[in-house]
């Protein structure tokens, strides 16, 4: 459904993406994790016909973006950060409007932004200027408006960066509504756990290259069965993973923005006895220790030493235009 | 060139069952229907921050005051009473002012991102400017409406007829119509609304000024007359006095109307290739 074949995208000297393959097939989820600046929307922009590659290939549904793009815009709905609604505007002429501009007739165009609203929960707002909602309105509006195309493949840019948990889950179960319906969907996020409750598939990049793909069990299996954690002061970090070094079937992993070290187990009792012997001959007692399940957070710190949360020490792709993340509208 | 190992990337075995692609093409209409769209979009915001409206016709308002009762005293047009000199200059500007909005409207729904949902949705490629400066140009007859009104009430008067004052009007709206795509273009090209604003404003104001707006351009040194005499605002205030206060006009209406297509014919073409480089 969507294919991505070796695409390039360079910003001067940034190189945003580089050599970046992706199949998604129809009605699946797929997700495209990665911290800020790592591509994704340079990657999303391609898709959704906004920015073309310098090399490669990208189609939807076998239409090629680059050679067809007025085919590609009618099969995609594009919603999340940056993608936008009008302010002044109420909830119902915003979709309205975004369906004639889909090429609807008017009639047709009035029902599917009622069917938006019914199905986003914003019929009691939908007479009311976009500027009087709180920011998962309009996130759930601007979800709304890539709808009323009935999009076959949705491509949503971070759709709950900066919204509160609650909405968050809101967003989510629309998500999932969409996909149960046959939509297929490619998905950006900096949340592991997003990518995590929603994706089939999950493809990991970082500096605009793909570091890592497969389901989120695959790459959680990635990491071995089980951790060891251990939460010590920021001063006794490398004192402790040198210490630790002989335990676990994989090398210890140092987390310094939450003061942790992980260590990956293949037989977690001997291996925990083992950490707290070592430890404890060392004199260290750590605040927190235990032993858990891997998290996608695992992964991308193993994969890339850092954690999602830690700013992107490569510059971001430049932005044409400073823009506000919707969330912090409201 | 991919560095790290990958993790088996099987991809689901579920087969894709899709229905064929229609090929998209756009109906003929959809620059005229698209622009329609968007320009109603725009109006609509229009009417609903009339403040934005109210404070766009003070400054204009302000000039006619000024220059009627402030400087009007010590500028000697020969031939007419300065209010009617004044009155055509003043539409001719309060339009080209009213234009470069089109570049401060435009960068703002940039920098917002609906933009960006515009771009991707399968609608002609011209409507986004189209549709703005249409709505600007709608805008701007309110505005010269306005200004007749607030001209009048000082005392300026038609003097040659109903048929050629409507002209008169309309060559002023032209030049600001086709004033509107050079400003889309600056809109297009600046990073953000304020910088819009200003990139709009700063080539104008010399234009208006070197101009024939507020007074003669004879009483000009020699090497700005060279410019003031040819450039379009000057033609378009020649046009609009001589239209509504009678006088020869054939020379200015016809340099004023070229003017007006050729700054069209220029900037309309590159707002919109600058528009589809995104």
């Amino acid at each position: 459904m969507i294919e991505v074949e070796g695409v390039s995208k360079s910003f001067g000297e940034t190189e945003a993406l580089v050599g970046v393959d992706l199949f998604v097939p129809a009605g699946t989820v797929q997700g495209l994790l990665g911290p800020n600046g790592a591509g994704k929307t340079t990657l999303v922009r391609i898709l959704a016909t906004l920015l073309a590659p310098d090399a490669g290939h990208a189609r939807i549904s076998g239409v090629d973006v680059g050679q067809d793009p007025n085919s590609v815009r009618s099969l995609i709905g594009l919603a999340g950060q940056y993608a936008a609604v009008d302010e002044t505007l109420t909830g119902r002429e915003n979709l309205v409007m975004v369906g004639r501009l889909y090429r609807l007739s008017p009639a047709v165009a009035k029902a599917r932004a009622e069917e938006s609203l019914e199905r986003l929960g914003l019929v009691e707002a939908a007479d009311r200027p976009v500027k009087t909602y709180s920011g998962g309105m309009r996130r759930r509006l601007d979800l709304g408006a890539s709808l009323v195309g009935r999009p076959r493949v949705l491509i949503l840019d971070e759709p709950t960066t900066g919204l509160d948990p609650r909405t968050r889950l809101d967003m989510w179960g629309f998500i999932r509504d969409l996909v149960e319906q046959g939509t297929t969907v490619l998905l950006t996020t900096q949340y592991l756990e997003e990518a995590d409750q929603l994706a089939d598939h999950i493809v990991v990049i970082d500096r605009g290259r793909v570091i890592a793909s497969g389901t989120s069990d695959e790459l959680k299996a990635r990491l071995g069965s089980d951790l060891i954690e251990v939460e010590v002061s920021a001063a006794e970090l490398d004192a402790t993973a040198a210490v630790l070094s002989d335990v676990g079937c994989d090398k210890p992993t140092i987390d310094p923005a939450r003061s942790r070290i992980t260590i990956p187990v293949c037989d977690p009792v001997p291996d925990l006895m083992a950490a707290l012997r070592a430890l404890d001959l060392a004199g260290i007692t750590p605040s927190d220790l235990g032993i858990r399940r891997p998290s996608l957070d695992d992964v991308f710190l193993s994969l890339t030493g850092r954690t999602t949360e830690e700013e992107d020490a490569a510059p971001a792709p430049k932005r044409r235009r400073s823009r506000q993340a919707a969330g912090s509208r409201a | 060139m991919t560095a790290a190992p990958t993790v088996a990337t099987v991809p689901p075995a579920r087969p894709p069952v899709v229905a064929p692609v229609k090929p998209v093409k756009l109906p003929k209409s959809a620059a005229f229907t698209d622009a329609m769209i968007i320009a109603r979009r725009n109006l609509i915001r229009i009417t609903r921050t009339p403040q934005l409206l109210v404070f766009a016709t003070i400054q204009p308002v302000m000039f006619v005051l000024l220059f009627r009762y402030v400087f009007g005293g010590s500028i000697n047009v020969p031939g007419t009473n300065y209010v009617d000199y004044l009155i055509p200059g003043i539409i001719v500007q309060t339009v080209v002012f009213g234009a470069t909005s089109t570049a401060v409207g435009l960068s703002q729904d940039m920098s917002n991102g609906i933009v960006d949902r515009f771009r991707s949705l399968p609608m002609a490629r011209s409507a986004v400017l189209a549709g703005r400066t249409i709505a600007d140009l709608v805008r701007n007859v309110f505005v010269v409406i306005l200004m007749v009104l607030v001209g009048t009430a000082v005392g300026f008067r038609f003097h040659n007829g109903l048929w050629p004052a409507v002209a008169a009007v309309l060559v002023a709206l032209l030049l600001g119509y086709c004033l509107s795509w050079v400003f889309a273009l600056v809109g297009l090209s600046v990073p953000d609304p304020e910088s819009a604003q200003l990139a709009g404003f700063l080539p104008i104001f010399p234009l208006v000024f070197a101009s024939s707006v507020f007074t003669s351009v004879k009483t000009m040194p020699g090497w700005l007359q060279g410019f003031a005499k040819v450039q379009p605002i000057t033609r378009a205030a020649n046009t609009v006095r001589a239209l509504t206060q009678g006088g020869p006009v054939a020379s200015d209406l016809l340099w004023s109307v070229l003017w007006s297509f050729a700054i069209l014919a220029v900037a309309a073409p590159l707002a919109v290739r600058r528009y589809r480089k995104g």
